[in-house]
């Protein structure tokens, strides 16, 4: 049973998930409002939106790219919302603008990426950083706010007792697992990550399906950037700041290999919950939000350390 | 009996690099031709075209009653053209069944019908006596000889009919050499065309029917192995041939 799992690349998600039903039981047993269904639906909540972005991020990693840019595509879309329903544009259209330009900017990161063979960490960096800049001059570094019903349902709205933002993050995860598990998608873009060359020599349009990966990376950005937007009711300049790195870590931790070539949507997916659990816990302990950046930061590694073992052994051999 | 593929007086620059000058070569179905030179002689360049990986600069490529100035990879492909290079083009962090079918997935309404593609896979490798237990294994986890047999199995499945080999023994054992030639020689014996680029002259005089000799671009020799020699080849191959017609 363990040896199929392990070569179906899911032994992995299952030590994840035992260890987030391990924190659960540690946590219950610390703190008395730990296990309160508010509590559970507060975890899940401040997971939705880093759901969103893990799961672009781990298209992007397993195919052996990274996308730095998805935090300052929060704060863009924002900007462009934000202007237009200022000038009286109705809401379904700023979203669906917002959305379209996310997607654009994520495409055009595909684009330098693959047309001119660029690092990917050095175009989204850079793509990030123009971003932030024209918002800044854009909003004149101003926050704005009041943006109407339809945003607050999207950022805080429920459906039954079910959060819109969970709901719809759930659902991005559902399908994103599908494509990645199921269809031609899925597997070329591990595959892109395993051998990008090779990918091309079986006469895959290895150009265009990276493009696709960061626009589809962008549109995630722009979902968590709606979210983001309706939750606090306002457009600031500097939201999703530092997003990414909390994907990048979760994809990390999820068992997505930097390098590529081997990911999954369960692993991020689980992994976002236990740092999000990690936080939660230790906000209800009233221990500093510093400490908590710093024992994130080590489980990080650990997870790394513990994940790269098997490679490492392979490169020695 | 007419050659099912011909490359007619191929030039291929690279700046100021002459790669490929007009060189010709043609190969059969059933037959293995092997591809020998040095270092830079141009043989991989050949095979690039053939490929559809690089463009040539002049020259005509004949494939069956069709005629080409250059090739795609899908162009190439869709014409029967399938490669094997050294570096087998695989992907080891994915398992075999993958590896086998990647641009050939079999889907049903755009979903992966994963059990078929396993158990085709299985009849593949079964067919070309590849020793591979479980097509479920990651390629990366497998031998040399194993990962050319899921190259190989790859071709077959593709449906192509004429076969390359950029060196498909390098870094491999006696025993999974010899297995990898066997396979090599099979393909032939279904009627297919096979053509092999290797170094090892041994190995080319057991497997090959016809061998080619590359050198400056140009390919000086294209004889039925039983007409040539290990001697004659590496006289061709290191110039020893003008020295000794000189004397």
């Amino acid at each position: 049973m363990m040896a199929k799992l392990k070569k179906s690349g899911q032994s992995y998600t299952v030590v994840l998930l035992l260890v987030m039903l391990a924190m659960i039981v540690v946590m219950s047993f610390v703190s008395p409002y730990f296990l309160t269904l508010e509590n559970f639906k507060n975890v899940l909540n401040q997971s939705s939106i880093y759901l969103f972005l893990v799961v672009g991020m781990a298209y992007v990693i397993a195919a052996g790219e990274i996308d730095l840019s998805v935090g300052a595509i929060i704060g863009f879309e924002g900007m462009v919302m934000s202007n237009l329903y200022y000038a009286g544009v109705p809401a379904g259209v700023c979203l669906i603008t917002g959305i379209i330009s996310s997607v654009i900017i994520g495409a055009f990161n595909g684009w330098l990426v693959a047309k001119f063979r660029i690092n990917s960490f050095i175009v989204t960096l850079c793509t990030m950083t123009v971003m932030r800049g024209i918002v800044l001059l854009v909003m004149n570094s101003r926050t704005r706010y009041g943006f109407g019903p339809v945003f607050a349902f999207l950022g805080s709205g429920q459906i039954g007792i079910i959060n819109m933002p969970i709901l719809m993050a759930i659902i991005a995860v559902i399908i994103a697992d599908l494509i990645m598990r199921k269809t031609r998608y899925g597997v070329y873009t591990l595959f892109m990550g395993s051998n990008e060359v090779a990918l091309s020599r079986a006469g895959v349009n290895t150009r265009r399906h990276k493009i696709s990966i960061f626009a589809f990376s962008g549109l995630l950005a722009g979902l968590a950037g709606i979210v983001v937007m309706g939750r606090l009711n306002s457009a600031e300049p500097l939201a999703g700041t530092g997003y990414e790195m909390d994907a990048i870590a979760a994809v990390i931790l999820g068992g997505t290999v930097l390098e590529g070539g081997k990911g999954s949507i369960s692993g991020p997916f689980i992994a976002c919950i236990i740092l999000n659990i990690i936080k939660d816990g230790l906000t209800l302990l009233g221990v500093s939000t510093h400490y908590q950046e710093i024992i994130t930061g080590v489980i990080i590694i650990i997870s790394v350390l513990v994940s790269g073992r098997d490679m490492r052994r392979k490169s020695e051999v | 009996m007419d050659s099912y593929v011909k490359l007619n007086h191929i030039c291929k620059n690279f700046n100021h690099v002459k790669a490929l000058n007009d060189a010709s070569i043609e190969a059969f179905k059933g037959e293995v031709l092997a591809i020998v030179g040095d270092n830079g002689a141009g043989k991989s360049t050949l095979i690039k075209i053939l490929s559809g990986v690089l463009r040539p600069d002049s020259g005509e490529i004949r494939i069956g009653e069709k005629s080409y100035s250059s090739l795609s990879v899908s162009e190439a492909l869709n014409a029967g053209v399938s490669t094997v290079y050294q570096d087998l083009a695989l992907a080891n962090t994915l398992n075999v069944t993958t590896n086998i079918f990647i641009g050939q997935e079999i889907t049903k309404h755009g979903i992966l019908q994963k059990d078929e593609m396993d158990r085709q896979a299985r009849k593949l490798l079964d067919d070309l006596d590849v020793d591979i237990p479980d097509t479920a294994e990651i390629a990366g986890n497998l031998s040399g000889g194993q990962r050319q047999g899921i190259a190989v199995a790859r071709l077959v499945n593709r449906g192509g009919n004429i076969l390359i080999f950029d060196e498909p023994t390098a870094a491999m054992g006696v025993v999974e050499a010899s297995r990898t030639l066997k396979l090599i020689r099979s393909l032939a014996d279904k009627g297919m065309v096979v053509i092999i680029i290797c170094h090892n002259l041994t190995q080319v005089f057991d497997t090959a029917d016809r061998v080619a000799v590359m050198r400056h671009g140009k390919v000086l020799v294209e004889k039925p192995a039983s007409e040539s020699s290990m001697h004659e080849v590496v006289a061709l191959l290191t110039s020893a041939d003008k020295i000794l017609g000189d004397e």
